[in-house]
């Protein structure tokens, strides 16, 4: 059996959670066992049934009224207590800011190893073995675990979504006890960042700028070509934003975000290896630079050389173009 | 105040790495070792903190003799005191067996502690993990990916990144932070500092001293595999008349990449 911790934020199953759960279904398929869900939290079995569109053999609901807000103690309490007694042979997490704070607690709370930020699972010898870059992605690791359950956290956008089952399986709910003082830490609240579409770890499409957009009113460019497409952000080099031409939160690269959209746009960014190191596993990635000599028409699949403030208009009018057909 | 900080020595971020695949692993002749950049963040946040309420700073890496260097930078940032954990194993990119050293370390050497404070992430191995795993083994709460924190009254406020905002976390001291860049701007060594920090001891704890026999800290990850990333294709690069790269970019994204 393969679980996996659905993340809900504002009582909605994350998306990539549903995209850890497809590919827990596909090994557990090649291993021949099932893929199961685990909500954690009160009240929310009625998210349940969200994981079976996402291929869930099962779904476990740990519940106490402690687990209302997140806290990385009172979860891993719950996660590693369930662990303990249903015993699965790995247990998956999106690599997200919960999925990352939390799958180590659990880890330690365990005693087993972990794999951070995986962006390939494969099943060997009856284990999985995990594909993840390291060094900011100028090396790539492959490792397995000796201990169990196997935990792992999964980079997210990277894994497909599975299809939807018909004939749903069981939820299952466990009342969690966490006891008084166990919990040391709480969250008491969410701020969110104004005018945030949404968030760059999420997007499908991401519009970045660098340096060469000179200023941040520039950016409004971008977002007008971000706004054609769903599900889409805009980001930013290391420069535009110790420019103070928009804020942290869009920075892509080794001490920003780690992406991978499905279409990556680079706009007057030279590509510097730690930007690269956020962007390179993105599907497709365009770049759009004045200079041809540029580092990043290296990776790019597209390239434009020529001036922005040109280019970017006209792109977003033949974009437009081309998605109103 | 009491604070401890965990520094990482990795290759700096410019670095080129090579694979040597006999071994799986990285060839580190020839690279340059620096302190893993959000540890510099965590040195910086434990001087000021030091600057606020007073207390001791104290840094601790484990790892090769080699860890010296950056734990001597540490002081000549300003931190009093610096402790190596000597742990001669090559990179095992297993966050737990790191987390079992320093939290063995802070239990047997470093009672009293306020505050353990960490890089969000070693750049290199960047797991994340050890920060989290040295929490939950010491059972202190935590929060992890920080860009601000306040300490008062032995409570801690911290706001943490998350997607598209920001989370508020209360936590009761002692406890576990984590740094992201925004927390502040590490302070450069003073030549004061330099020459203050070459005179200063730094003790050597070693894993017998915190309990540890032979086998006690076996890697759980096993390394199948080490490579440098299969090279992207070089790409369609377009140049011309805007109008004309435009249209034509637009064309293949929808015809070939298949993505509009
Ligand atoms: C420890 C460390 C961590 C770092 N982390 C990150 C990180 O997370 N993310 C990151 O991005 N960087 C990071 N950096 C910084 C990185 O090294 C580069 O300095 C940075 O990425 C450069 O940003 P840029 O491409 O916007 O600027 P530049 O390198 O200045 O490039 C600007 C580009 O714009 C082009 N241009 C200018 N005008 C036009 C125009 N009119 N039309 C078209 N093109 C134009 C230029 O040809 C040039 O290629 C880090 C550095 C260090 C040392
Ligand atoms: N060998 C080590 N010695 C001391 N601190 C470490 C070591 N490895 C990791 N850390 C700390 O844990 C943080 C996260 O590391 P990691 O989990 O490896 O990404 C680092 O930024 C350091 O603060």
């Amino acid at each position: 059996m393969i679980a996996v911790f659905m993340e809900t934020r504002d009582g909605k199953i994350k998306k990539s959670s549903l995209e850890a759960l497809s590919e827990a279904k596909r090994r557990a398929a090649e291993l021949g066992g099932q893929a199961v869900a685990v909500l954690v939290g009160s009240g929310v079995e009625g998210l349940g049934s969200g994981s079976f569109a996402a291929g869930a053999d099962g779904v476990y609901v740990l519940d106490s009224p402690a687990l209302a807000d997140y806290s990385a103690q009172g979860y891993a309490l719950a996660l590693a207590e369930w662990a303990a007694e249903a015993r699965p042979a790995a247990v998956l997490f999106a690599a997200t800011a919960m999925g990352r704070d939390l799958a180590p607690r659990v880890a330690a709370r365990l005693g087993v190893g972990l794999v951070s930020d995986c962006t390939g699972v494969a099943v060997m010898n009856g284990k999985l073995e995990f594909t993840r870059p390291i060094y900011a992605g100028k090396a790539v690791l492959t490792c397995s675990l000796r201990s169990s359950p196997q935990l792992a956290t999964l980079r997210p956008n990277v894994f497909p979504l599975g299809e939807a089952v018909p004939g749903a399986g069981e939820v299952v709910r466990k009342d969690v006890v966490v006891p008084d003082g166990a919990v040391k830490g709480r969250v008491t609240e969410v701020l969110k960042e104004e005018s945030c579409e949404i968030d760059v770890t999420e997007a499908e499409v991401i519009v970045s700028g660098g340096r060469g957009l000179k200023g941040p009113e520039n950016f409004a460019l971008l977002r007008e070509l971000a706004a054609l497409f769903p599900r889409s952000a805009v980001g930013a080099s290391r420069s535009a934003v110790d420019s103070g031409w928009i804020g942290h939160q869009h920075q892509v690269g080794q001490t920003g975000k780690t992406v991978s959209p499905s279409l990556y746009f680079a706009v007057g960014v030279s590509g510097a290896i730690q930007h690269l190191a956020g962007m390179s596993s993105s599907k497709v990635i365009v770049a759009v630079n004045k200079d041809p000599e540029a580092p990043i028409f290296k990776v790019a699949d597209y390239g434009i050389v020529g001036d922005l403030f040109q280019v970017v208009p006209l792109l977003a009018q033949e974009l437009k173009k081309a998605l109103a057909e | 105040m009491n604070i401890l900080v965990f520094i990482k020595r990795v290759p700096d971020t410019e670095s080129k790495i090579r694979i040597r695949h006999e071994t799986k692993a990285i060839v580190e002749e020839g690279l340059n070792f620096v302190i893993s950049p959000y540890d510099e963040f965590a040195i910086e946040e434990a001087l000021r903190l030091r600057e606020a309420h007073g207390g001791v700073v104290r840094v601790v890496s484990a790892g090769k003799d080699e860890s010296v260097a950056v734990l001597r930078k540490s002081l000549a940032m300003g931190a009093d005191e610096a402790f190596l954990i000597k742990d001669a194993a090559p990179e095992t990119y297993d966050g737990l067996r790191t987390a079992r050293m320093i939290a063995r370390a802070v239990e047997r050497k470093f009672p009293g502690t306020d505050l353990l404070l960490f890089g969000k992430q070693s750049v290199g191995a960047d797991n994340s993990q050890v920060p989290a795993m040295v929490a939950e083994l010491l059972g202190l709460p935590q929060a992890t990916v920080v860009t601000k924190l306040e300490v008062a009254h032995g409570a801690a406020t911290a706001c943490r990144e998350i997607e598209g905002g920001a989370e508020k976390v209360a936590l009761s001291l002692p406890a576990v932070v984590s740094a992201q860049k925004g927390l502040n701007e590490p302070r450069y060594e003073t030549l004061k500092g330099i020459m203050a920090a070459k005179k200063k001891d730094i003790p050597v704890v070693t894993l017998e001293e915190l309990g540890f026999g032979a086998d006690d800290l076996a890697p759980q990850v096993e390394i199948t595999g080490l490579d440098v990333p299969a090279a992207r294709q070089s790409g369609k690069v377009l140049q011309g008349d805007p109008a004309d790269t435009a249209r034509e970019l637009v064309a293949l994204l929808r015809n070939e990449a298949k993505v509009v």
